[in-house]
């Protein structure tokens, strides 16, 4: 019997179309347009002005306190603006414009391709090296990496989690990074485990990328700390709670964090970033990208610097497919739906999915008849149904009772509907004015 | 690109699934029974069912359309599953102005009254069919014997069912042994050769349909199960108790609606509990009251009372059987 996590899930028709294409390095773009707010918490402050020239991984813009991130020249050339412009959360937000020239790298950083694993740095080094690096969680939810490293007074890190799921429909940018950077990715493992003074590590990575499981197993056969871990395939195994629980059998309490329990969750994306920015000093510029979809010509996994438009992405993998109704920024499940193509590539930007117009409207939506299919797919164990009634009625004490604050937003309940309700989009609003009332009170 | 693109939040995806097609699904799984049904009571099977749906569905259309001036929804199917079951626990031979009426009642009382299919707190066609049965006892008590397609379009003989003899025979202090010398055999039970309502004497093609909606998971195994064990265990302690008093646990499955009320009735999604520890809940309730009215109440079948009965403590049930929460039982810190 393979692990998974026990209660709830889905499993939606995996579609992993660019499995088998190779990672490719994309054109530099001529222009690029780099937001400063690409991680969760305060956006970075512009450390450049307009007219100055930037070399490639040249700090552009420094973190402001603690929950930051830094960000830093993705290519070299010229800054020609500094002002609002539209990124991937469809605001228009600070960034700053360059236009591109030649590719001329910071001296410090190592360009060199070769594997470097052995290192001699103390945990405090690794940390300050991550931070300084702009790294941030790739898997979507962009958390500072340097703030995860630093375990809070009072808890202890027991174990590191490498989350190599990608349970997502559609991505594939997780699995190609562990099937051609493998090495790379358990050194940048090592190194958190390191940074967190921890002596175990565990890989976990769905059975149907068995490719990346048998080699990432005999790569991390040579560290007898660092085990890997096959599992089912169910959505939405690379949630932390699902994910932690589905390799531990621990649980993290309602309103706590992974550290609760002791663990801390990367994702493998972030282990390979952690890994340049300590052995190579090279900062956050560049990541894998899906580009995918039923009608794309070439599903594709691009390596591309931060701040290129996403327009010249698809143009790469066949051009925008006639009759496309939507475009996701993510996968199908958790992933948003995009305004614009013209916005850049962010550090939390995984795939680009176009979706045909026939899939891309939901249905009408029809009474509930109470099938309770939203509870048995629930996998935090909370009634969907009665979380989105409860939000129409505005009854917000009783949902943080029936704690609405720990949807993960996973979608599960919506995709299984059969009455196509809107159930998360409901739950989400309810969160948010439960948020308020929450904060309200302190 | 300058054409539109739709924007909408997570998830983009659906698993396709909808009312119509789960009701489409017990629709089917209604049908072995209905096939041996007509094999069992003739043509007027299909008249009674065909009556029956038709009805559901125009009532349903006149009450949305004119009285509620709501958007129509006849075309969920659930208008047709409650057609079905109710034709499904009516004689044969029941006058069809009365499988009119059992319709205008399961529809308009049963369902629209609560504002329409989701809102309706008891099973609309038990609703119709218990409406019936107060109603016109003799007519809705009077059960064809099976005859096959020979079985006459009107005055058709008529004897008790299973249960009906069973009853009487204790009534008049005879002993099991010697009343089931006028019943069929298990077997005959098994494949629906009894007198009864049409729909419920196949148990067979019952269990057939049982595996059909398990396999599509459509329902899920808690309620059939718990009401079918329930009866089992009561009736089997009763039995080895005082086998003279009291008939076998294989009787009393294979007799009166307790299948087609287990399997089909009582897992209703609208007026059935939602967590598996509720289903239990709700199926042991259903099996405890089924044998009592059975065995000790006025009436020789108690299945259609005891889901009724049941239904009304869906809401309470559901409150007090809650899903437990991820990280609920674990403390912080």
């Amino acid at each position: 019997m393979l692990r998974s996590f026990p209660k709830g899930g889905v499993h939606p028709p995996e579609n992993k179309f660019s499995a088998g294409s190779k990672i490719t390095v994309l054109d530099l773009p001529k222009t690029i347009n780099v937001p400063l707010s690409q991680h969760l918490g305060v956006p970075a402050a512009a450390q450049v002005k307009r007219g100055d020239l930037v070399k490639t991984g040249q700090l552009i813009a420094e973190h402001k306190g603690f929950v930051s991130g830094n960000i830093h020249s993705p290519v070299t050339g010229k800054v020609v603006k500094l002002d609002k412009s539209l990124d991937s959360s469809g605001y228009k937000r600070n960034s700053i414009t360059i236009e591109a020239e030649a590719d001329k790298w910071m001296d410090e950083i190592d360009t060199n391709s070769s594997l470097i694993k052995e290192f001699t740095y103390t945990g405090k080094e690794i940390i300050d090296k991550t931070l300084a690096g702009g790294i941030v969680g790739m898997g979507g939810a962009t958390f500072p990496t340097h703030v995860k490293m630093s375990v809070p007074r009072g808890k202890k890190a027991e174990v590191v989690i490498l989350n190599g799921v990608e349970c997502e429909p559609y991505l594939t940018s997780d699995h190609r990074l562990m099937l051609e950077k493998g090495e790379e990715i358990l050194v940048g493992l090592r190194l958190i485990m390191k940074a967190l003074n921890v002596t175990k590590g565990i890989i976990g990575i769905e059975n149907n990328k068995p490719d990346a499981l048998s080699k990432l197993t005999q790569i991390a056969s040579q560290y007898p700390e660092i085990s890997v871990i096959p599992l089912k395939v169910k959505y939405p195994q690379g949630g932390e709670k699902q994910l932690i629980k589905a390799l531990t059998g621990r649980e993290v309490p309602s309103g706590g964090l992974p550290i609760d329990v002791g663990a801390v969750v990367q994702n493998v994306g972030t282990a390979f970033a952690v890994y340049e920015a300590v052995q190579k000093n090279k900062p956050l510029i560049e990541r894998v990208v899906t580009v995918t979809g039923k009608g794309v010509k070439q599903p594709s996994n691009f390596l591309v610097r931060i701040g290129t438009p996403v327009n010249q992405l698809i143009e790469a993998a066949g051009g925008i497919p006639e009759g496309t109704g939507k475009i996701i920024n993510g996968g199908p499940m958790m992933g948003k739906a995009l305004n614009s193509v013209d916005v850049p590539v962010m550090k939390g930007t995984s795939g680009i999915l176009l979706i045909p117009e026939g899939e891309s409207q939901r249905e009408a939506v029809d009474p509930c008849i109470r099938c309770a299919k939203c509870i048995s797919v629930c996998p935090m164990g909370l009634e969907p149904y009665l979380l989105m009634t409860l939000t129409e009625k505005a009854m917000f004490d009783r949902a943080e009772n029936e704690r609405t604050m720990d949807c993960i937003e996973c979608g599960s309940c919506s995709y299984i509907c059969p009455a196509n309700r809107p159930l998360l989009d409901y739950i989400r609003l309810g969160k948010f004015r439960v948020g308020q009332i929450i904060r309200s009170r302190k | 690109m300058n054409k539109l693109i739709t924007i909408s939040l997570s998830p983009h995806l659906h698993s396709q699934d909808s009312t119509k097609k789960l009701m489409r699904g017990v629709i089917i799984a209604l049908l072995p029974a209905f096939a041996v049904s007509a094999w069992m009571f003739g043509w007027r099977t299909l008249i009674v069912t065909a009556v029956a749906i038709l009805s559901s569905l125009l009532f349903e259309f006149i009450i949305q359309k004119f009285l509620l001036k709501k958007k129509l929804s006849i075309n969920d199917h659930s208008a047709i599953l409650t057609g079905m079951l109710l034709a499904f626990c009516l004689p044969v031979n029941i006058p069809l102005g009365l499988v009119v009426i059992g319709s205008l009642v399961a529809i308009g009382v049963g369902k629209m009254t609560f504002g329409g299919i989701g809102n309706n707190p008891f099973n609309p066609a038990l609703v119709g069919r218990v409406f019936l049965f107060i109603s016109f006892p003799v007519k809705m008590t009077s059960w064809p014997v099976p005859m096959g397609f020979q079985t006459p379009l009107t005055d058709a003989t008529t004897g008790a069912t299973p249960l009906g003899i069973i009853k009487e025979g204790l009534r008049n202090s005879e002993t099991v042994d010697s009343i089931l010398k006028n019943i069929p055999t298990s077997m005959e039970m098994f494949y629906g050769k009894m007198g009864g309502s049409f729909g419920e004497v196949a148990a067979v093609a019952l269990i057939l349909g049982f595996l059909y909606l398990l396999a599509k998971k459509i329902i899920s195994w808690h309620i059939p199960i718990s009401i079918i064990g329930t009866v089992v265990l009561f009736t089997g302690i009763l039995w080895l108790v005082n086998p003279e008093q009291n008939a076998d646990p294989v009787f009393h499955i294979l007799t009166g609606g307790l299948l087609l009320g287990a399997i089909f009735m009582a897992t209703d999604y609208v007026t059935s509990p939602m967590t598996p520890k509720g289903m239990i809940i709700f199926g042991v309730g259903i099996g405890l009251l089924t044998v009592i009215i059975r065995r000790y109440g006025a009436y020789p079948e108690g299945v259609q009372f005891a889901i009724l009965i049941m239904n009304a403590f869906v809401p309470l049930i559901n409150s007090y059987t809650k899903p437990k929460r991820f990280g609920e039982e674990v403390k912080n810190g």
